[in-house]
C-alpha cells in the first residue's frame, strides 16, 4: 500500500492514502526509503516520525508501509557492537559508507553472514517451552549467549545439532501442536513492547559498583532504578562511565542519547583496553552501545532508549544481570517535546507534552529483577540508571521532577563540589537511596556485620559537619570547642580520604566492597579514638598531629591485592593513640 | 527544469509563504529575484500541501511581493570552497566581501554538513599550548576540542581570543595551521580589532573570515557559522590542515534563531527560545573533532556573552551541555586588574586528562593541577571567611590558604596580553606557589612529586 506525502516539517511527515496502516508501523518514506514510524492517524492521513534527515523530501513522494512495528534484531553479534537509535549497526555503516552517516542506507542490523559455533544443551526428544535454553554460543570471551526457545513456542525437539551457523540458519526444529517450528539464532522484537517474564521479584541485593560513595552511602539494588541529575560540568558522564566500567553485571548497555560524539568515541577507544576486575576479560566484551549523538537525527533519539532497554531485556531473559545507562534522558525528553510541538499538541509544563511523566515511567518500569520464562526458573535483572541534564541545574524542571517520582535512588551532583574538584560530586546532603534499609541484611551477611553501622556513622558526621559549618561561618573556627573541631576534622577525613575517588587513577578508580569495608574500619577507628581522646582532655592540635593520619589520606591508593595493609594501618592508628594517651598521662 | 513562481503570499519578518508550488523539497534553497534583478536567498522550512514556508537568509527590506519571482533550486544550501579562501573575507552566505575577485571553488559543500559516525571519530588527545597559564595548566585545550569562552558584557574576551589565536601551537609540531573566524552580529570595532591583530602578526594569511556585523540584518547570522564550518571541514579533512574555528558571538546567533521561531509562531521553550535550540547548537558544535585516518582537525572556540552574567541562561546552559568544558571569565577578577580574568574554578576542560601527562606535558600535570585547584578553592573560601570574621579570627591554616589564593591570582592567573608562557614556565609558577604549604596539606600530590619538586623549603 502506498501513501503520498502532503506535508514535511523537519522530522515530521504527513502522508495521505494511509487508511490501511497501523499505528506504530514502520514506513519507508520518499525515494531514498527513509525509515519512519507512524505516530498518529487521522482519517486517511498518517503523521510519521522520520528517523533520518528529511532534506529534499517533496509533497507527492511516496510512503510505503512495511506492515510491522519498529523492532530490533536480537541474537549473537549484539555484544561489543554499536547501534544507532533504531538498532542499525554503526560499525557496519562505517564499513559500508565511511565517516559520515548518510540517509536511506540499507538497514544493517546484525551480521547475517557471520558463523557462530552453536552447542546444544538439550537433546532430541526433549520437551521444551518458551524461554527454555536450547543451546549456547560463545559470543565474546566474556559472554556465553544462550539461545532460547522463542516466545509462544512449545513442543518436542525434533532435530538439534552442534555446528557453525549464521543467525538465519535453523539450529533446531521443534514440533508444536500447530506443526513444525524452525528455530534460528535471532529473533525480532518490537522495541516499544516489554519482553515477557513470569514475575517481577522483590529487590534484595545491591549492585556493587566499586564507587565508594555509591556502595557505602547510596547503594543501588540489582533491578533498581537510579537518576543522576546535575548541571553541566558536574561529572554526570564520568559517573555513568564509572558505573559502566565497574558495575558487577554481566552485561552493560550504554545509551548515548543526544550527547557528545567524542564521549561515544571515548568508550569505544577506552573500554577494550580496560579489564573487568572480576572476569579478567576486556570491558568491551560485555558492553553494547546505543549511540544517537547530538548531531544525529533528533527523532531517532526518542527511539534510542527503547532500543537499548529491549536489548537489555533480551540478555536478562537469558538469566544475566544487566545494567543500562541512559545519558541523558533530558535529551530524550527534548526530542519528545520537539515532535509534540510539530504535531501541534497542547503543551504541558515548559513546552513538554503532558504525557512526559507516563512515558518516563513506562521506560523505568521495564527495569527490575525478574523470574524469566522457561520451565527451569532463572533470575535475571535490569538495573537502569538515567542521567538528567536539568537546565541551569535547576531540579524543579519537569524532566527531573517526573523522574524523581519514579526512581528510588537519587545521586544529586553539585556544582560547588565539582568546582572544588571533589569527585564524584555526589552531594551527600541531598542524595538518597530508597534501598538502604533493604540492603543492610545483605551487607551484614556478605561483607561485615559492622558495615551498616559505619555507614550510619559517617552519614551522621557529615550531617553534623554541615550544621557546624553554619556556626563557623558566623563565629569562626577558633571559638569552637575541641570536640566540635574534631567532628569537623573527622568529617574532612571522610570527605577527602573516603568519599573522594579519582576516576582517572589506576588504583583509586575501583574499590572492592572488601576494600571499602576495611577503609571504613580504619576511619571508624580513627574517629572513635579521636573523639575519645578529646573527651579525655587531649587537645585538638595534638590529635590531628598523629603520624598515621597522613597514611589515612593515602589509604585509597592501597592495591586490591594488598588489603592487609589496611589492617596494619588500623593497628597503627590504635598504637598512635595509645602512645599519645600515655604521653598525656591518661 | 526549474519553474519560477510568482505567488508569494506573505512576508512576515524573516518568513515568507509561497503558494501553489509543485514539488518543493524540504530544506532546499530558494532564490528570490526582484524585478530589478536583485537576488536573495532563503530555504524551505516546511511544506504543507501546495504551500511552502520559506525562511529568508537575508533582509526582507524593499522586497515587493507582487513582482518578485521565486525559484526552488532543488538542492540544499551550499558553499563553494577552495584553499584560496585563506586570507579572504566573506559574508554570512559565503560570498566574497572584501571587494577582490571571486574565488574559483574546488568543490561545493552542503553548509549543514552531515553527522559524523561516532565510530569514525578519533579521540582528541593532543595538547595545544596556548601560552596562557590558566588554560594550559588547569583547563587544557586539546586539538579537536570545542571549548567555549563564557564571557560577560564588557569583559575582554576579544583580547583573550586574539591572544589564543596568536600563540596556539602544538608542541614539537610544524603542521599547517589555519583559522576560520566567524563573526555573528559583533560590532565593527570588535571585528576590526581581530582583523588588525591577525594582520599585525601575519595570521591573516592563514585566516578565513566570515563576517556578519551588528549593522547587518540579524537573520543573516544563521547561515554564517554553518558556512564557516563547511570551509573548516574542507581545510581540515581535504587539505590536512589543523583548523581553529572562532565563533563569536553565539548569543547573537541564538537570538536570530529565536526571531525566526517566533515569526513561525512555534511554541517556545525557555525564555522564548525554540525547543530545538539544543539540537541546533549541536549541529554547530559537534562539527569539531578529529576523524580517524585524517590528518587535519577542527578545534572550536565559540564565544558567548551571558545575558545579565547569568550562567543558567539557555544560551550558555545548552552550550555547556554540548561543548567539552568552558572557559569562564569573571567580572571581579577583571575589576581587580587580573588579565586574562579567567575564573579557573568554574572553568573546565573535559578533555584535559586525555591531552596531558607523560610524553605530552609532564607526568605530574594532573596531580599538580588538582592540587592547585583544591588549594585555590579552599583559599577563596578562607578569604570569604576572613571578610566576615576579620583576618585574625581564621585558623592559621586558613591564613596560609588565603595568602596562596592571593598569590595565585596575581602570579599564576594574571599574565600580560603579550606574554607567551610555555607549559614548563606554567608548571614552575605552580610549584613555586605551592611551597607555601606544609607537606601534610598537599594531599593530591604523590610523595615522590613533593620530594622532587618541593624540596628544600
Amino acid at each position: 500500500m502506498r501513501g503520498r506525502i502532503v506535508r514535511v516539517s523537519g522530522p515530521l511527515v504527513v502522508a495521505d492514502g494511509m487508511r490501511e496502516v497501523r499505528l506504530f508501523d514502520v514506513v519507508n518514506v520518499g525515494p531514498k526509503a527513509l525509515i519512519g514510524e507512524v505516530i498518529e492517524l487521522r482519517g486517511d492521513k498518517a503523521s510519521i516520525e522520520v528517523y533520518e534527515n528529511t532534506d529534499g523530501l517533496r509533497v507527492g513522494d511516496s510512503v510505503e508501509t512495511l506492515n510491522m512495528p519498529l523492532f530490533v534484531e536480537l541474537g549473537p553479534g549484539l555484544m561489543s557492537n554499536v547501534f544507532d537509535g533504531i538498532g542499525r549497526s554503526l560499525l557496519s555503516i562505517y564499513e559500508h559508507s565511511g565517516d559520515r552517516i548518510g540517509t536511506g542506507l540499507d538497514t544493517i542490523r546484525l551480521d547475517h553472514k557471520k558463523l557462530w559455533h552453536f552447542t546444544p544443551t538439550v537433546e532430541v526428544g526433549a520437551n521444551v517451552a518458551e524461554g527454555d535454553i536450547l543451546g549456547t554460543v560463545q559470543e565474546t570471551s566474556a559472554m556465553l549467549h544462550r539461545i532460547l526457545v522463542p516466545v509462544g513456542v512449545e513442543g518436542v525437539v525434533e532435530t538439534i545439532e552442534e555446528g557453525d551457523f549464521n543467525i538465519d540458519q535453523p539450529i533446531a526444529v521443534i514440533k508444536t501442536s500447530n506443526g513444525k517450528e524452525k528455530v534460528c539464532m535471532h529473533t525480532k522484537w518490537p522495541v516499544r513492547v516489554p519482553r515477557p517474564k513470569v514475575a517481577k521479584l522483590s529487590i534484595d541485593e545491591p549492585l556493587i559498583t566499586g564507587q565508594r560513595i555509591i556502595d557505602t552511602l547510596f547503594p543501588i539494588a540489582r533491578g533498581g532504578v537510579a537518576a543522576v541529575p546535575g548541571p553541566f560540568g558536574s561529572g554526570k558522564t564520568v559517573v555513568q562511565h564509572q558505573l559502566a566500567k565497574w558495575s558487577a553485571a554481566e552485561v552493560v548497555v550504554y545509551i548515548g542519547c543526544g550527547e557528545r560524539g567524542n564521549e561515544m568515541t571515548d568508550v569505544l577507544r577506552e573500554f577494550p583496553e580496560l579489564v573487568d576486575p572480576k572476569t579478567g576479560k576486556g570491558l568491551m566484551e560485555r558492553t553494547i552501545l546505543v549511540a544517537n549523538t547530538s548531531d544525529m537525527p533528533v527523532a531517532a533519539r526518542e527511539a534510542s532508549i527503547y532500543t537499548g532497554i529491549t536489548i537489555a531485556e533480551y540478555y536478562r531473559d537469558m538469566g544475566y544481570n544487566v545494567v543500562i545507562m541512559a545519558d541523558s534522558t533530558s535529551r530524550w525528553a527534548e526530542a519528545l517535546r520537539e515532535m509534540s510541538g510539530r504535531l501541534e499538541e497542547m503543551p504541558g509544563e515548559e513546552g513538554y507534552p503532558a504525557y512526559l511523566g507516563s512515558r518516563l515511567a513506562g521506560f523505568y518500569e521495564r527495569a527490575g529483577k525478574v523470574q524469566t520464562l522457561g520451565s527451569e526458573p532463572r533470575v535475571g535483572s535490569v538495573t537502569a540508571v538515567g542521567a538528567i541534564s536539568p537546565q541551569g541545574g535547576d531540579l524543579s524542571e519537569p524532566v527531573s521532577q517526573a523522574t524523581l517520582r519514579i526512581v528510588k535512588v537519587f545521586w544529586g551532583l553539585s556544582a560547588s563540589l565539582a568546582h572544588k574538584r571533589h569527585f564524584p560530586a555526589i552531594d551527600w546532603l541531598i542524595s538518597y537511596s530508597g534501598y538502604n534499609g533493604k540492603m543492610d541484611n545483605f551487607y551484614k551477611t556478605n561483607v561485615s556485620y559492622e558495615f551498616p553501622k559505619y555507614k550510619s556513622y559517617i552519614m551522621r558526621m557529615l550531617q553534623e559537619e554541615a550544621e557546624l559549618n553554619e556556626v563557623v561561618q558566623l563565629v569562626g573556627f577558633d571559638v569552637l570547642s575541641d570536640k566540635d573541631k574534631i567532628t569537623l576534622d573527622i568529617a574532612q577525613v571522610i570527605r577527602e580520604d573516603y568519599l573522594q575517588q579519582n576516576a582517572f587513577d589506576e588504583v583509586d578508580t575501583y574499590s572492592s566492597i572488601e576494600k571499602q569495608n576495611k577503609m571504613l574500619r580504619v576511619l571508624y577507628t580513627y574517629a572513635t579514638l579521636a573523639s575519645q581522646a578529646v573527651e579525655n582532655g587531649i587537645s585538638y592540635e595534638k590529635i590531628i598531629d598523629i603520624g598515621s593520619r597522613a597514611k589515612i589520606a593515602r589509604m585509597k591508593y592501597t592495591l586490591e591485592t594488598e588489603l592487609d595493609e589496611l589492617d596494619s594501618l588500623e593497628s597503627a592508628v590504635k598504637a598512635d593513640f595509645a602512645i599519645l594517651e600515655n604521653k598525656e598521662g591518661i | 527544469m526549474i519553474t519560477e513562481y510568482k505567488n508569494i503570499k506573505e512576508v512576515v519578518g524573516p518568513i515568507m509563504l509561497v503558494s501553489n508550488v509543485a514539488g518543493a523539497g524540504y530544506n532546499e534553497i530558494v532564490e528570490i529575484k526582484q524585478a530589478d534583478g536583485n537576488i536573495r536567498y532563503g530555504k524551505v522550512l516546511e511544506i504543507r500541501g501546495n504551500d511552502a514556508v520559506v525562511q529568508l537568509f537575508e533582509s526582507a527590506q524593499e522586497l515587493k511581493i507582487a513582482t518578485s519571482k521565486v525559484r526552488f533550486l532543488g538542492k540544499p544550501m551550499q558553499v563553494g570552497v577552495s584553499k584560496e579562501m585563506l586570507g579572504r573575507v566573506f559574508d554570512g552566505m559565503g560570498r566574497v566581501k572584501d571587494g577582490d575577485a571571486d574565488i574559483i571553488p574546488d568543490k561545493y559543500l552542503d553548509i549543514n554538513g552531515s553527522p559524523i559516525n561516532p565510530v569514525a571519530r578519533d579521540y582528541p588527545n593532543q595538547f595545544i599550548q596556548t601560552g596562557i597559564s590558566s588554560i594550559d595548566g588547569l583547563n587544557t585545550l586539546v586539538r579537536g576540542q570545542k571549548l567555549p569562552i563564557f564571557s560577560m558584557n564588557g569583559l575582554p574576551h576579544t583580547e583573550l581570543v586574539a591572544q589564543i589565536v596568536r600563540q596556539a601551537k602544538v608542541l614539537g609540531d610544524n603542521e599547517q595551521f589555519a583559522v576560520v573566524f566567524v563573526a555573528m552580529g559583533i560590532t565593527h570595532e570588535q571585528a576590526d580589532y581581530f582583523l588588525k591583530d591577525f594582520s599585525s602578526n601575519g595570521a591573516i594569511e592563514r585566516t578565513v573570515c566570515v563576517l556578519n556585523l551588528a549593522s547587518e540584518p540579524s537573520i543573516e547570522r544563521i547561515s554564517a557559522p554553518h558556512v564557516g564550518l563547511s570551509i573548516a571541514e574542507y581545510l581540515a579533512y581535504e587539505c590536512d590542515m589543523q583548523v581553529l574555528v572562532v565563533l563569536t558571538d553565539m548569543t547573537n546567533y541564538a537570538e536570530a534563531l529565536r526571531e525566526v521561531s517566533s515569526a513561525r509562531k512555534e511554541i517556545p521553550a525557555r525564555r522564548g527560545y525554540p525547543g530545538y535550540l539544543y539540537t541546533d547548537f549541536a549541529g554547530i558544535y559537534e562539527r569539531a573533532g578529529r576523524i580517524a585516518g585524517k590528518k587535519g582537525s577542527i578545534t572550536q572556540i565559540p564565544i558567548l556573552t551571558m545575558p545579565d552574567d547569568d550562567k543558567t541562561h539557555p544560551v550558555p546552559d545548552l552550550t555547556g551541555y554540548i561543548t567539552e568544558g568552558q572557559i569562564m571569565l569573571a567580572r571581579d577578577l577583571y575589576k581587580k586588574g587580573i588579565m586574562p580574568p579567567i575564573d579557573v574554578l568554574s572553568s573546565l576542560s573535559r578533555l584535559k586528562d586525555k591531552g596531558i601527562g607523560e610524553g605530552k606535558t609532564a607526568e605530574f600535570h594532573s596531580s599538580l593541577a588538582n592540587q592547585l585547584f583544591a588549594c585555590y578553592a579552599r583559599g577563596k573560601e578562607a578569604k570569604d571567611l576572613a571578610m566576615i570574621l576579620g583576618e585574625n579570627a581564621i585558623s592559621p591554616a586558613d591564613k596560609i590558604y588565603a595568602s596562596f589564593a592571593e598569590n595565585f591570582e596575581q602570579e599564576f592567573i594574571s599574565q600580560g596580553e603579550r606574554e607567551n608562557r610555555s607549559i614548563f614556565d606554567t608548571f614552575d609558577i605552580g610549584w613555586r606557589l605551592l611551597k607555601i604549604f606544609p607537606r601534610g596539606e598537599l594531599k593530591r600530590l604523590k610523595s615522590k612529586y613533593i620530594d622532587e619538586y618541593l624540596k628544600g623549603e
